[in-house]
């Protein structure tokens, strides 16, 4: 065996321990401690999608003495590592480039215990894509669940937990309807293990029984799964989460939470239910409705309200819509392309969101038409937003482009759905046009920027006088500009990379796909 | 399936239907804890008494002094039901009624379609459990089957549990926490919950000091409960239970106490900085064990730890450790769970 | 019919004590009556679960009279995941009883709906001002 295999199991184990080790230190050394730890698991994810890449075979690792059935085990191949480092990468970039939102929006005392719930929520995040048994799935969704709630209402504000109690109930729903489904599999099949569930169930649908049962089953884990992924009707809390927390958690929370659940729903088709005993019950023409009205709706949501971060938060309701649209239609192309846009979109939307934050600051309701002339003031976060919006609006040359490109590709020669998605796609990109490109005119509009330089200069005068209102320590420092520009344009050039040059990551995922079952 | 178990069935759908009708908050949190209690007997029917102590411990005590510290808080106020008269809410609320009898219909379908329940030729009687029976003594040399399936074959569960718990705690603290502010200035928005927790200081929890009967009995029964919690996490690879239920009862134990004899007095020993203490030394004890056991299993090494003669105290390897981890854990937890909706600090 | 109710009791109770403890979660207005919900909900899979263990007949998972054969106990499994996740919805249970304390404290009310209401009314007056 070689030691590479241990890296997955590695990687959670340094999450939780960081995790763990910021509970007892204050909040530098617990900052810089989450980002060591990211950082380490990001290159064993490196190392581990590059090995699996190699082998071009995935692995099972027995966490403890017994094989599978009776022990847990976690599995690893390229899909795994792919999603690894994707998630390391929005958790380690958010967290560097909002120091200054969780300097100035936590409570000093408090601070610790964001980058330990950081951690704990990679570490979950990561036992989720690695699991291989469908209660251990439970488990970490729990805890995911709870960090992500930790997440929302970290500013402690009536707002915010507010929208972090909507979050929960909504989640809870979704949990309630994943464990039955969960305990009605284990009735039927007495397995929890993936693998052996699969076989069970295969033969089971070759027997004709339980044929509605399965059905059932299957409909009460996708529709809870999809409930906390934040699909179309139920995606109420999202704009609320999303626009109250603190930069970093909108980012992470958009940005690799939400799609942590729908890899586990892609790991339910392939490797618990089976593709095709999964195509039988019908419920992917449930998930490609629904996907489709979200992506509607959830742009004109978009464009009616005018708050910035609002209106990101419907975005990402409209491309998670995307995502289960290229999952329900139900062709193995269709699961790439889905796994392709959940990586992209995952890459956009926290860089909209990074970005965004330079010029709404620390506010939570800034309009669109408050961006006027912002752009001249902050080029770099400009022109990173720009790019992203892009991206998400499916503009060559950016990852988004290709994303669409292969959602529509996957949908040809699929009947009405081929008519259905094509359709949706275009109408969501001329929304997408009109709300992004409301926000890129009002950035690079000249005229409010004199305004805005002279009450920068107020601002600055007060602040040197020790005048309250804005105390010194609000304004970012210089470091943490850098910083944050730096992590804009790291992710902006990775958007752009993935739009250039394809062939790597599609030819990943689609190789992972085809080891999936 | 015997008579005694299809009543107490019954009792706990009334107990379900009258929690959701009923209008005073306190009586449906008493309904719920009966509900709890019931359902503790049910388990103990169905043989598991692992979970009946578990239920008994947590569900009928521990979730109940919860709700208690909660209702004491708002000051148990009554459920006023307005009505609401807009009719995109009335066809809200029919669309969902619809859902919920759909979702109604569905389950029950599925559950005359499920394999016939108490035979032996449940699905579930396959060679995973089989396993875990016949050879869970010689290979997790721990006499309670239960225990040796959580604790060593299904451990990474148990350990994404304990995770669960110990994020809620760190959510919790976020959220009731008042840390002793120093020289710097509060954020506004810490500022609004610290202006919130002033206008407290009448409710601030008058603990009943004179209250003679109260002290007299927690005199007697503190001990007691103490002592059981100890044992049932010590025998936790014994006996029924563990070191989640006998936290549990070792937690309720402290509560008791506090309420008894007052928080201060408490405090000399369980304050924020020795419960942080036992949290994070017996969660990196269980994080650092279960890494080397896992790193030992994939590897294929041999672990060399010793199981000890089943049946005695010393034996089956990690598991008491992990047990007397999960009860510091658990006991500190459900303490500071407590103390941190009563009065805002450990 | 009958025979299939009896037979499937414990299931049918579940599914019933599952569906009250739902509706209770989604549609009550009061956030302790949605948290009790909650439990409901949560306590009527576990009893699903467990059910699914019991063998009629069989002793509880723990070694007696020395016998190792898997004929003599009823299925550990059900146990083992019923006492993991009773440990998520205690953790769960506190997590949301704590919110409910500090909305309270801020919107001295516990009816969701008017904290949203209030919450939205605040937002508007932060912009006027």
């Amino acid at each position: 065996m070689d030691f590479v295999m241990n890296f997955p199991f590695f990687s959670i184990m340094i999450c939780m321990l960081a995790a763990l080790s910021t509970f007892m230190l204050g909040r530098r050394a617990a900052a810089a401690v989450a980002k060591i730890a990211l950082a380490l698991t990001l290159v064993l994810s490196v190392i581990l999608t590059v090995y699996t890449h190699g082998t071009g075979e995935s692995f099972v690792y027995m966490m403890g003495h017994f094989p599978a059935p009776w022990g847990n085990e976690i599995r690893a191949g390229e899909l795994e590592g792919v999603m690894a480092i994707f998630t390391c990468v929005i958790a380690l970039l958010s967290l560097i480039a909002g120091k200054h939102s969780i300097r100035t929006q936590v409570d000093d005392t408090k601070q610790n215990l964001y980058y330990l719930i950081t951690c704990l929520m990679e570490a979950s995040l990561l036992a989720l894509i690695y699991t291989n048994d469908i209660f251990t799935g439970y488990v970490f969704i729990e805890i995911n669940t709870i960090a992500g709630c930790g997440l929302i209402m970290i500013k402690n504000s009536g707002r915010s937990i507010a929208a972090a109690i909507r979050y929960m109930v909504v989640s809870l729903v979704g949990s309630g309807l994943f464990l039955i489904g969960t305990t009605l599999l284990y009735s039927i099949t007495g397995h929890l293990l993936m693998q052996n569930i699969n076989e069970s169930v295969a033969v089971l649908a070759a027997d004709g029984s339980y044929s509605v049962t399965l059905t059932i089953i299957t409909a009460l884990m996708t529709v809870g799964l999809a409930i906390k992924s934040g699909l179309f009707p139920f995606h109420l809390w999202i704009p609320d989460a999303y626009a109250i927390s603190v930069m970093p958690s909108s980012a992470m929370l958009s940005g690799m939470v939400s799609k942590g659940y729908i890899f586990l729903l892609i790991k339910l088709i392939y490797r618990v239910i089976g593709f095709d005993v999964y195509k039988s019950t019908g419920v992917f023409d449930l998930i490609f409705i629904a996907g489709i009205v979200a992506m509607i709706m959830g742009s004109v949501a978009a464009i009616r309200t005018g708050f910035l971060r609002r209106m990101t938060a419907y975005s990402s309701v409209s491309q998670i819509g995307y995502i289960f649209m290229g999952i329900g239609i139900a062709n193995s192309l269709g699961a790439v392309a889905a796994i392709f846009h959940i990586i992209t979109h995952g890459l956009t939307k926290s860089l909209l969101f990074i970005a965004s934050s330079s010029f709404t600051g620390n506010k939570e309701d800034i309009k669109v038409s408050d961006l006027k002339g912002l752009g001249h003031k902050y080029p770099v976060s400009a022109a990173t937003f720009t790019a992203a919006a892009l991206s998400i609006i499916g503009f060559p040359l950016f990852a988004g482009f290709i994303a669409k490109m292969l959602l529509a590709n996957a949908s040809f020669d699929c009947g009405w759905r081929m008519y259905a998605a094509i359709g949706a796609i275009a109408v969501s990109t001329i929304l997408n046009v009109v709300y992004f490109f409301k926000c890129i005119i009002n950035l690079y509009a000249f005229g409010g920027f004199e305004e805005e330089k002279k009450s920068e200069g107020e601002e600055a005068t007060k602040a040197a006088a020790g005048d309250c209102g804005i105390s010194v320590s609000e304004a970012p420092t210089k470091c943490e500009k850098t910083l944050h520009g730096i992590c804009a344009t790291v992710l902006a050039i990775i958007n752009l990379y993935i739009g250039l040059a394809p062939g790597l990551l599609s030819d990943i995922i689609t190789k992972g796909l085809n080891v999936f079952d | 399936m015997n008579i005694l178990m299809m009543i107490l069935l019954t009792v706990l759908i009334i107990c379900a239907v009258v929690v959701s009708f009923i209008k005073s908050l306190t009586a449906s949190v008493i309904v719920f804890g009966s509900f709890s209690l019931v359902v503790a007997v049910i388990w103990m029917l169905l043989e598991s008494p692992d979970l009946a102590i578990t239920e008994a411990a947590v569900g009928a005590g521990v979730t109940g002094l919860l709700f208690y510290a909660t209702l004491k808080k708002i000051g148990s106020i009554k459920d006023a039901n307005k009505k609401e008269k807009k009719v995109l809410y009335r066809v809200f609320r029919i669309t969902a009624g619809l859902l919920i009898v759909m979702l109604a219909a569905a389950l029950i379908f599925c559950m005359f379609d499920l394999p016939g329940l108490f035979s032996p030729d449940h699905p579930g009687e396959n060679v995973v459990a089989e396993r875990y029976i016949e050879s869970g003594i010689e290979e997790t040399g721990a006499v309670n089957f239960v225990a040796g399936m959580i604790l060593d074959y299904r451990a990474f569960d148990t350990f994404g549990e304990s995770n669960v718990l110990f994020a809620a705690t760190i959510c919790v603290m976020v959220l009731l926490l008042v840390q002793n502010r120093g020289k710097k200035e509060d954020l506004p928005e810490s500022k609004e919950y610290y202006e919130d927790l002033k206008d407290e200081k009448e409710i601030e929890p008058k603990i009943i000091k004179n209250d003679v009967i109260l002290k007299t009995v927690a005199k007697v029964a503190v001990p007691f409960i103490l002592m059981f919690g100890l044992y049932v996490i010590l025998n936790g690879h014994l006996s029924p239970g563990g070191g989640f239920s006998g936290g549990a009862i070792v937690g309720s134990g402290f509560i008791l106490a506090s309420v008894a004899f007052g928080f201060d007095r408490m405090e000399r020993f369980l304050n924020k900085k020795s419960a942080g203490i036992i949290t994070f030394v017996s969660l990196l004890v269980y994080c650092l064990a279960k890494s080397y056991s896992f790193f030992t299993g994939a590897n294929h090494l041999e672990s060399g730890i010793p199981l000890g003669t089943p049946g005695a105290i010393l034996s089956s390897g990690l598991i008491l450790i992990l047990n007397i981890c999960v009860g510091l854990v658990v006991a500190c937890t459900m303490y500071s769970f407590f103390s941190l909706m009563r009065r805002g600090k450990i | 019919m009958w025979e299939q109710i009896y037979n499937h009791f414990n299931d049918i109770v579940a599914a019933i004590l599952f569906v009250i403890g739902f509706s209770n979660l989604l549609f009550q207005k009061n956030l302790i009556k949605k948290i009790i919900g909650l439990n409901i909900m949560d306590v009527a899979i576990y009893l699903l679960l467990a059910s699914q263990g019991y063998i009629s007949g069989r002793l509880a998972p723990i070694l007696s009279g020395g016998s190792e054969n898997a004929a003599t106990y009823i299925n550990p499994i059900p146990s083992g995941l019923v006492l993991t996740g009773i440990v998520v919805s205690v953790s769960v249970t506190a997590l949301m009883l704590s919110m409910t304390i500090r909305l309270y404290r801020k919107y001295k009310t516990l009816d969701l709906d008017e904290i949203l209401i209030k919450v939205r009314k605040e937002k508007d007056n932060k912009e006027e001002s």
